[in-house]
């Protein structure tokens, strides 16, 4: 009987426990969690502080789940080194597991970079684990005045969460746009119009020279009085286990196909990784839920013995802020095309006769057909690419090939 | 399983599928009150139109539904029975799956959960879409 | 702009309240009636184009529409009525013989409905058709009338090629291309089912129908469209095509607009001519030049085959009728001038011909006193609309009726008389795709077997009544009919006695 251990109760681990269970119904599973309680999606806790996800909503799946699934959770337990000639983790509270496949999904860490006077600041809070939301949400009152620092993805979520609370909330980043790291000039303007809206400050190009106690300072003189402070500056993945026990890694824990670490027996799978963008080519940490749903799943199929391989990994967001929508996938290579109207920006990139990315704000109706085009590689002139752009529809793929898709 | 299909040789594009689907999962009663008391309910399944050919497309309650393994909440998940469904009181909105789902199956339905084929399994029998076809271009049945 | 002096005929009623903007009834009027006007956020109709057929009423989720005749009117008169006076404002437009399509409307007398059929009462046993064999299956063709035997002194019974009906209806002419290849599908398919016939009409046989040849009447017309070798020989009979109730004397006319790629291939004509079905054919001038199509057919199909010679309902149809059951034709098919058509002139279809009742009668009554009766079958069409009127037929001599309207009824056909503008709505008289789509041939096909089933039941129930339990015996048996309300001339005409006689 096999004995498979999970480091990590989120998506990627979770689905690692589904895959095995669909192929190994008798073997041992574990799964070692630093967090307390049942598994959630970690992008839910924004919508926790916005109040639209309720404790009840919270998890991730049914309670009956580990219970069903046939799984030991050891929760609020930190798994703290892993022998892999050994075969044991060993954890916090001083006890050891021993493993006969083992899953690394650790994800991220949050990132905090050292600042002048940080350590004044009592109020501050990273916006991470659930546990940060319910802290976080339990600081703010409607007359908070709340700073933070970053306008990525997570910065900005917890700005929208925390806006159903108070409005007094400003948003510093370094970059000359909100979410630097997915949308260009153009899109970004298009957000940062509908935050504006709201009546959050925005302090782009800059950063903190120096925090007191309530207020900051910034390299270009803006002085912010805040009573809240959150960092959200960014993450970056949680490699340690692997690399102290001489894992290969690449700021991700380096996988295979099979989602193999270079450690015998050792795999791991979701934010913690780098994987391989189809849509660019290049090797990057992806840290989005979908992907690491689908890499828990092949590491955990390939752990009970279901030989498979990863493919068709692309990077994709669907983030919605105050109402606009922004849906983007795979990288921004190529020749753009572009759709515009009063309330929607489409953007398309195509390199080679295939379709390498798109960005869709305010108009993105079925936009999965789009993505379809990137994953599969799609060639373009096989296709009405020219009318997808405006509305993507199966009625503009070959009467064949619609017909496979549909008749199943 | 028994799925909704579509032959787009007979499918007229009279959109009455699109209307019968937004009615039955409404509530209401009363077809009028459906869209003229409210803001029109959304249709769970798509009538594709363009000068040659027309055809509604529904959720394919795929075997590996990637909408399932992508969404962040739980809120859909897929059956012991093989339907893919969306516990819209989990949906926060965020509209991964409408990213990801090859068939533009999923729906939005502003400021909602979004919304899905759920085979009219609440309303028991044949799907709505099924039953209304004037042309019995929309059927239900094993493949 | 000149003024157009034609109001509409019809006002299309919408309930407002009902409505919900679904835009169905614009989506499935290929008149263009309906339209969403979004200043008032409601549909709104365009009259002057609704032909009446009731596609958007029955496609109506909330049964939010009717179709209703004005009210708006002239100074009554019975003399020029609201139709004259109309159809010569038409006329005066365009300078243009009317057209019109299916039967005549106006108010000729329907003599089946003058006709009252018997029922036994004591002295003679009633038959339950549910409990007792009843025998519907009727053979057309020439009858071997000599009895003779053998030197054993075994009958000898002499077969000519005939047709085998599971019940004594068949599907009558229409070709491809007044009618959509699905109708052609639903007719094919049922006739199949059913074990009855349909018949091609003078389209020719669309290559994806050869498989229904055993069921198909393949028809040679005055234009020969779409007539070969393998054409005659793919059906199970032949019917040389001289008239149509409808419009008798004359030919067809078939625009080019209706003839695209597949029609054209299958009349073997080029796309987009108009195909011109002469008035006569113009080999036949005579009685002896039938005989001499009819044996031409016969050769070209070894004598394996029935031909029905069908002519429309005229003055002198029984004489007529007597020529061509001399002429070697097995069938003789008689088109009664209610019969419907997809295009004829008006004045034509609304004057030219007599009645199917009693040229039936009279072309029955001709053939038995010449002693020729057994020559032929004889096949009544023509505004056979029910069960009923099959019984009655029966009696009056007919082997067997052709329906043509019934069926298209069944189809979803909703008499709107529209047919020749190629825009039904219905799927049944275009070529267009996204019209001829809404008749799907696995929908239809049972439609068809249905009513011919429901009306084969209710004939049995009828001859039941009477103690009649074979249609064989009900043929000629003109004593199961009394007329009512009817002249001595017409009972005289149609060889039966009065109600209470």
């Amino acid at each position: 009987m096999s004995k498979y251990v999970i480091i990590g109760n989120s998506t990627a681990g979770i689905a690692a426990a589904e895959a095995i269970r669909k192929t190994d119904k008798k073997g041992s599973l574990t799964i070692i969690s630093e967090e307390k309680g049942a598994a959630y999606g970690r992008p839910l806790i924004s919508y926790y502080l916005q109040g639209v996800t309720t404790d009840e909503t919270l998890p991730y799946r049914p309670a009956d789940f580990y219970e069903k699934l046939n799984i030991t959770l050891k929760d609020g337990v930190k798994a703290e080194k892993i022998d892999p000639s050994g075969k044991k983790v060993y954890l916090s509270d001083g006890e050891s597991v021993s493993y006969d496949k083992l899953l690394v999904a650790t994800g991220s860490v949050p990132f905090v970079p050292p600042a002048n006077g940080l350590d004044e600041v009592r109020e501050k809070f990273t916006f991470y684990t659930i546990e940060d939301a319910r802290k976080l949400k339990a600081a703010l009152k409607p007359d908070t005045r709340l700073l933070i620092i970053g306008a990525g993805l997570i910065g900005l979520k917890c700005m929208e969460g925390a806006y159903e609370i108070t409005h007094d909330i400003t948003v510093i980043d370094l970059a000359d746009r909100v979410l630097s790291s997915v949308l260009d000039e153009d899109c970004a303007k298009i957000v940062s119009k509908k935050i504006d809206e709201k009546g959050v400050r925005l302090v782009l190009n800059d950063k903190v020279k120096e925090f007191h106690e309530n207020y900051c300072v910034t390299d270009g003189g803006v002085k912010v009085e805040f009573d809240v402070l959150v960092t959200a500056v960014g993450v970056k993945p949680n490699v340690s286990l692997v690399a102290d026990a001489g894992g290969k890694i690449n700021r991700g824990i380096v996988t295979d196909l099979k989602q193999r670490t270079s450690l015998p027996d050792v795999y791991a799978a979701g934010d913690c990784t780098v994987s391989h963008d189809a849509s660019s080519g290049a090797d990057k940490i992806m840290a989005v839920l979908p992907n690491a749903y689908l890499q828990g799943e092949t590491a955990g199929f390939n752990m009970s013995g279901d030989d498979r391989e990863i493919c068709n990994l692309v990077p994709l967001n669907s983030i919605g802020f105050f109402g606009v929508h922004v849906l983007s996938a795979g990288s921004t290579q190529g020749a753009m095309l572009e759709q515009k109207g009063e309330d929607f920006i489409k953007r398309f990139f195509v390199k080679d006769n295939r379709l390498t990315g798109f960005i869709l704000i305010g108009n993105y109706d079925r936009a999965g057909i789009l993505l379809s085009l990137i994953r599969e590689r799609v060639p373009l002139d096989t296709v009405d690419f020219k009318a997808m752009t405006l509305l993507p529809e199966l009625a503009f793929f070959p009467k064949t090939v619609r017909r496979e898709k549909l008749d199943r | 399983m028994k799925k909704v299909h579509v032959n787009e040789d007979k499918c007229l594009g009279c959109r009455l599928c699109e209307y019968w689907c937004a009615f039955s999962h409404s509530g209401e009663k009363y077809m009028p009150d459906a869209f003229n008391l409210q803001k029109p309910p959304v249709p769970r399944i798509v009538v594709e139109e363009n000068d040659k050919i027309t055809f509604a497309v529904a959720c394919r309650h795929c075997d590996d539904a990637i909408c399932v393994k992508s969404c962040i909440s739980g809120a859909l998940s897929k059956q012991a029975d093989g339907t893919v469904l969306v516990d819209e009181s989990k949906c926060v909105g965020c509209h991964t799956c409408v990213l990801v789902c090859p068939f533009g199956a999923i729906r939005m339905d502003e400021g909602k959960a979004v919304k899905k084929c759920d085979l009219c399994l609440k309303t028991g029998g044949v799907p709505s879409c099924v039953q209304h076809c004037p042309n019995r271009a929309i059927v239900y049945e094993e493949r | 702009m000149a003024i157009n002096y034609l109001q509409p005929d019809y006002e299309v009623v919408r309930n407002n309240d009902r409505c919900i903007r679904c835009r169905v009834c614009e989506r499935q009027c290929a008149n263009e009636v309906h339209f969403f006007d979004e200043k008032r956020n409601q549909m709104l109709a365009d009259e002057t184009k609704c032909v009446n057929c009731h596609r958007c009423v029955t496609l109506c989720p909330t049964r939010a529409l009717k179709i209703v005749k004005t009210d708006h009117c002239f100074k009554p008169s019975a003399n020029y009525t609201e139709s004259i006076i109309k159809d010569i404002y038409a006329q005066a437009d365009t300078g243009g013989v009317l057209l019109s399509s299916m039967g005549t409307p106006k108010e000729y007398p329907v003599y089946w409905d003058k006709m009252l059929i018997n029922a036994s009462q004591v002295t003679n046993p009633s038959i339950d058709p549910l409990r007792e064999p009843m025998e519907t299956r009727t053979y057309l063709g020439k009858k071997c009338e000599d009895v003779s035997y053998d030197k054993t002194g075994k009958l000898m019974i002499r077969h000519y090629p005939g047709l085998q009906l599971e019940t004594p209806i068949m599907f009558s002419a229409m070709s491809y291309g007044s009618i959509s290849k699905n109708a052609h599908e639903c007719l094919a398919r049922a006739a199949e089912e059913l074990g009855i016939y349909y018949n091609t009409g003078e389209g020719g046989l669309n290559e994806d129908f050869y498989k229904y040849g055993k069921n198909t009447i393949v028809q040679v017309a005055s234009g020969r469209f779409g007539v070969h070798e393998r054409y005659l020989n793919a059906g199970a009979a032949i019917e040389i095509k001289i008239g149509q109730g409808a419009k008798p004397g004359i030919g067809g006319h078939l625009p080019g607009a209706k003839i695209g790629a597949d029609v054209a291939k299958t009349r073997m004509i080029p796309e987009g001519s108009d195909a011109i079905s002469p008035a006569p054919h113009h080999d036949i001038y005579s009685i002896e030049d039938l005989r001499q199509l009819v044996f031409s057919l016969k050769e070209a199909t070894d004598y394996k085959k029935p031909v029905i010679v069908k002519i429309a309902a005229v003055h002198n149809i029984a004489a007529i009728a007597s020529g061509i059951a001399r002429s070697g034709a097995d069938i003789i098919a008689i088109d009664g001038f209610r019969g419907g058509t997809g295009a004829a002139p008006t004045r034509i279809r609304d004057n030219v011909g007599i009645p199917i009742e009693l040229a039936l009668a009279s072309v029955d009554e001709r053939l038995r006193e010449e002693g020729i009766r057994s020559n032929v079958s004889v096949v009544a069409g023509g505004s056979v609309r029910s069960s009923a009127d099959v019984v009655k037929a029966i009696a009056l001599g007919a082997d067997a009726v052709y329906i043509a309207t019934p069926a298209l009824l069944a189809l979803g056909c909703h008499l709107c008389r529209s047919c020749h503008t190629g825009k039904c709505n219905w799927g049944i008289a275009t070529q267009k795709p996204e019209l001829y789509k809404r008749l799907n041939p696995e929908i239809g096909y049972k439609r068809l077997v249905n009513l011919v089933t429901a009306w084969t039941h209710e004939i049995k129930e009828m001859m039941g009544g009477m103690g009649i339990n074979s249609i064989e015996a009900l043929r000629g048996n003109r004593l199961m009919l009394r007329g009512i309300g009817l002249t001595q001339k017409e009972l005289d005409i149609l060889g039966i006695k009065h109600a209470g006689e």
